[in-house]
């Protein structure tokens, strides 16, 4: 068998800032997954739909416009509603560490701040998207 | 989880985890695909292709939605063929179809090339039959057009469509001729462009050079980001198929069809037992290494590699 | 040429023998790095002498300050006239919160107001619009009507100050809102200044806050241009942008040739509409970025406003000096500040404002420390004010015009950002142009490289970043940060109720149609515009319309 980890890549909410998404949707590409890229300004539930049409292991979301706290939840819940909360879920970007324990409660399981190598975010996947 | 059960219900998700499993070779996959393979054969397969730039998800999204119009289910395949040497990949077309991403009647996959040991055409056409067995009405399998794997992606369809744009260059001289051979319709994309018209006579021109076929290919004009002409478009692919099945050309196509579907799998089963039975390659890296040599000549290598195996052809 | 013949070749002699030596000396005792690079990961040499700059013609190439081309600086006095305008970029939350902001910095002796608004309002969304949750007032203030822009500038004479607004897609609603605020404070269009970002361009590669496709967003930009020329003559009326073409990852050349080829596309469209190019170029100003690599950043606004001159005078005809000269606002760099060890960034900032003071800036705004973290703190804001006044008051380099002029290494790296950023502009004109290369997916595919590249070379310690990837300490999490109340967005709902019930709506209706048919025709749509929002049409159902005629545009992948 051949298992390729498969992440999708979104930025959800407004804010047009996909430096990060980019840097990561590489680095996700050299370390040997698959990237599904669905580019700027997606609601959580198109985030969903697309999750799930591509069987994806992983959503890895970059946001900047300071809406995480309102977006991220979201998209764990309506994942919740599909009976797809196996996909692991992580966020990145400008979020301000006292919001993070409240996000990781609501089933976002790791949020990566400005300045974590990409290296990081290669191995968390790894070592935590589901057995499928 | 009964995944037979759930996609004969139309559930997307067991779809998706289907189309994992066959693209991951899990043979559990292949299992469920042998038990619903007679629900399969009702929906109409149209490749796309064309070359880098010529706007194929844009043109698709846009048909997508004029089918949806019409009530009509619709599935996307869309293969991105390279493949850099990790095995990674950034499947970027969902990009330019977001808002199909919610509609409950279309389903859209991402594929990447992975370094599939039979091409990535099997996997192509085992996700093809899942979303069929789903009970999409159509399904289209986008890919860019460069080389020859990219021909065996969308050759294995109903219709084939090629996109061509203006402006870039001498393209399609510089296609292969066996590129265009497989176009039963052809799209001129973004016809506002200076050179449209140009582009649009040198595929006629090249269209003349094969008149073999009793089909002659229309050439549409179109301009997929203003949905200018994709109804004519969809149009000239239901002619293609009146045009088949009045001729008998319809089901004899698909026999075609499942004939190298057939030879590919063949093919590659030998070329997997060959392997695994050589002990993961060593074998034929020792025999390879002979024959780079001078030691021994590679006619002589298959005999022996086919009596190490005992297997006689 | 400045430098003679023979001594050149001596000279270089003299370079190559001691290079030479040099190299044999490396063997037992290497130097640092096998290959030293600017911040942007350009080869530079040991030393650098005259044999480097030995082409220059110092007429032709330099000039003296204020004059063509322009390398010294726009004006002959420079910051012995006046010091740049201090212009610190703010708004958040209501109008209501941003108008006390904006009183706090003119107290604190900014001089200009400089007004972010949230994405909603940059993306022409109303505050009540599905796709609005969660985003309102977050990054900047929430404008949904002309009601909240007379709040906003409310005791602020619009005379006095100068107001520069971030914004793009709906630049003409926002402009046409400042200007009717004016006129209820007595104030005439004519005498209002400021700018408006309007850089549509730069959306598309690099910022993304784009509503409609290429072509009606270019005319748009036009008909400001023209509406302008004839009614606020002296409002800047774009602000090409290379800011954040930068911060998305380019080199200091990308930066530039990027920018420039922007530019140039703007220039085209205008001409093309039928405008003289010295009715409109005048008031074309550029907004660039500055970062760490304090002499490569002043060679980059040096070459900037070489390489605009002579664009301006010899590819499209310009005859008044004004057309020619390069004039631009600086922010310092967000992407080089850092969450970690925050006060860093104080410095940072410092060394930024230098390379911008130095390279001849018109304006500048510096960031808060804690803007890797979050929305900036008066404290931290006010930090960010006073290191620009202590290089105004006390660095001693406003003294002297263009200090670094005649630096071999400053003239050798000033011709070489040129001839880069030259080179990608003649990239994109085979092209087709800005607009067609970035539809292609070139521009942005171009930074996406270097951006990646840097990202590696940071992980692979390659560059280092203090306390990032050296010097490294615990930190506890940051305290009292500040935090946009998510009440704000409920509260801009309830405004836009009152709103949609007390005001003519039969009037709004009429205002609306008129500018429908604008749109689909050829005539000026501004006037339209400010008819529209007088009416106390909203920002949402000004660009509905514009977007029902003029669609939406469809991103472009790059990766």
């Amino acid at each position: 068998m051949n298992k390729t980890i498969r992440v999708l890549v979104a930025k959800p909410g407004l804010d047009g800032h996909d430096r990060g998404a980019k840097v990561i949707a590489r680095a996700l590409r050299d370390a040997g997954m698959e990237v599904i890229y669905t580019g700027l300004r997606q609601t959580p539930e198109q985030i969903v739909s697309a999750a799930i049409q591509e069987d994806v292991d992983c959503i890895a979301m970059s946001i900047l416009s300071g809406a995480h706290n309102t977006l991220l939840p979201k998209v764990v819940e309506l994942l919740k509603a599909q009976n797809a909360d196996d996909i692991l879920v992580i966020g990145g970007g400008v979020i301000p560490t006292d919001d993070i324990p409240g996000l990781k409660e609501k089933g976002i399981k790791e949020i990566f701040t400005p300045g974590t190598p990409t290296q990081v975010t290669i191995d968390f996947i790894k070592a935590n998207v589901m057995e499928r | 989880m009964d995944i037979e059960k759930r996609l004969l219900e139309h559930d997307k998700r067991a779809a998706a985890r289907l189309i994992t499993k066959v693209e991951n070779g899990d043979p559990e996959g292949y299992k469920i695909l042998q038990t619903l393979y007679p629900n399969s054969g009702k929906a109409y397969v149209i490749g796309v292709t064309g070359p880098p730039g010529a706007g194929k998800s844009t043109l698709t999204d846009k048909m997508v939605k004029a089918l949806r119009k019409q009530g009509k289910t619709v599935s996307v395949i869309a293969v991105d063929p390279t493949s850099p040497f990790t095995g990674g990949a950034i499947l970027g077309d969902r990009v330019r179809m977001t808002d199909l991403s919610m509609d409950p009647g279309v389903f859209i996959r991402s594929m990447g090339a992975r370094g599939h040991l039979g091409g990535i055409s099997e996997a192509t056409s085992a996700a093809v039959k899942v979303l069929d067995i789903m009970g999409s009405d159509y399904i289209f399998v986008e890919t860019v057009g460069v080389g020859q794997s990219e021909i065996d992606i969308v050759k294995n369809c109903d219709t084939t469509l090629m996109i061509m744009v203006p402006g870039l260059g001498d393209d399609i001289q510089a296609i292969k001729a066996g590129v265009m051979e497989i176009g039963d319709v052809f799209a001129v994309n973004k016809a506002d462009r200076d050179g449209a018209k140009r582009t649009a006579r040198e595929i006629q021109m090249m269209l003349d050079f094969n008149k073999d076929k009793g089909w002659r290919p229309p050439v549409k004009m179109v301009i997929a980001t203003e949905n200018n002409g994709i109804d004519e478009l969809i149009e000239a692919i239901h002619q293609h198929k009146a045009y088949m099945i009045e001729n008998n050309l319809f089901e004899s196509r698909r026999v075609e069809n499942a004939k190298s579907e057939v030879l590919e799998l063949i093919k590659e089963r030998i070329e997997r037992m060959i392997l695994d039975q050589s002990q993961k390659e060593e074998a034929l890296d020792a025999y390879a290494k002979r024959v780079a040599g001078r030691e021994l000549d590679p006619y002589s290598a298959v005999d022996k590699v086919m009596m190490d195996m005992k297997v006689k052809i | 040429m400045m430098f003679n013949k023979d001594q050149i070749s001596v000279l270089k002699d003299a370079v190559d023998r001691e290079n030479s030596k040099t190299q044999e000396k490396l063997q037992k005792r290497p130097e640092r790095k096998n290959v030293f690079t600017t911040g942007s990961g350009a080869p530079v040499n040991r030393y650098y002498t005259p044999v480097d700059i030995a082409d220059m013609d110092y007429m032709n190439d330099l000039g003296l300050p204020g004059q063509y081309p322009y390398t010294r600086g726009v004006q002959p006095t420079m910051y012995r006239g006046r010091f740049w305008t201090m212009r610190m970029y703010a708004g958040f939350a209501t109008a209501e919160e941003s108008n006390k902001r904006y009183k706090f910095l003119v107290e604190q002796g900014s001089s200009g107001l400089s007004v972010a608004f949230d994405l909603p309002t940059q993306i022409g969304y109303d505050s009540d619009h599905p796709l609005s949750e969660g985003e309102v007032g977050k990054v900047g203030v929430a404008i949904d009507s002309l009601a909240d822009m007379e709040i906003l500038f409310d005791g602020i004479p619009l005379d006095k100050v100068s107001t520069s607004m971030t914004i793009n897609a709906p630049a003409s609603v926002l402009l046409a809102m400042y200007i009717a605020v004016a006129e209820k404070q007595g104030v005439s269009a004519d005498k209002l200044r400021g700018t408006i970002q309007n850089d549509i361009l730069k959306e598309y590669i690099a910022r993304g806050t784009y509503i409609f496709p290429t072509e009606p967003s270019m005319r748009l930009i036009t008909d400001i241009f023209e509406y302008c020329s004839q009614n606020v003559p002296l409002w800047n009326t774009i602000s090409i942008s290379g800011y954040h073409i930068r911060e998305a990852g380019s080199t200091a050349a990308q930066e530039i040739g990027f920018t420039l080829a922007d530019g140039i596309a703007y220039v085209e469209a205008a001409i093309k509409a039928g405008l003289d190019v010295d009715a409109f170029a005048p008031r074309l100003s550029f907004f660039f970025n500055a970062h760490n690599d304090l002499l490569e950043e002043v060679s980059k606004y040096r070459a900037a406003r070489r390489l605009w001159a002579r664009i301006m005078k010899e590819r499209f005809g310009a005859k008044d000096p004004k057309s020619m000269q390069l004039k631009f606002h600086t922010q310092t760099g967000g992407s080089t500040l850092t969450a970690q060890q925050p006060d860093n960034n104080i410095v940072r900032v410092a060394i930024q404002t230098l390379a911008a003071v130095l390279g001849g800036t018109q304006s500048l705004h510096t960031n808060s420390k804690d803007e890797a973290l979050a929305l900036p703190t008066e404290d931290s804001v006010r930090i960010a004010l006073r290191t620009q006044q202590i290089v105004a008051h006390e660095s001693g380099v406003t003294e002297v015009v263009d200090p670094l002029a005649g630096s071999y290494y400053i003239e050798a790296k000033t011709k070489e950002i040129e001839d880069e950023a030259y080179a990608y502009i003649n990239k994109i004109d085979e092209i087709g142009g800005a607009p067609k290369a970035i539809d292609m997916g070139y521009i942005q595919q171009e930074i996406m490289d270097a951006a990646y590249d840097y990202q590696k070379k940071v992980e692979n310690n390659d560059v280092i970043v203090v306390g990032l990837n050296k010097y490294q300490v615990e930190e506890e999490a940051p305290k009292g940060l500040l935090r946009v109340d998510p009440a704000v967005g409920e509260m801009q709902k309830d405004k836009l109720k009152t709103l949609r019930q007390e005001r003519d709506n039969a009037k709004v209706e009429a205002q609306l149609k008129a500018l429908k048919s604008a749109c689909e025709g050829t005539e000026n749509v501004m006037p339209l515009i400010l008819d529209a929002v007088k009416a106390y049409a909203t920002l949402g159902e000004v660009c509905g319309v514009m977007r029902e005629v003029f669609g939406e545009y469809q991103q472009s992948v790059s990766l």
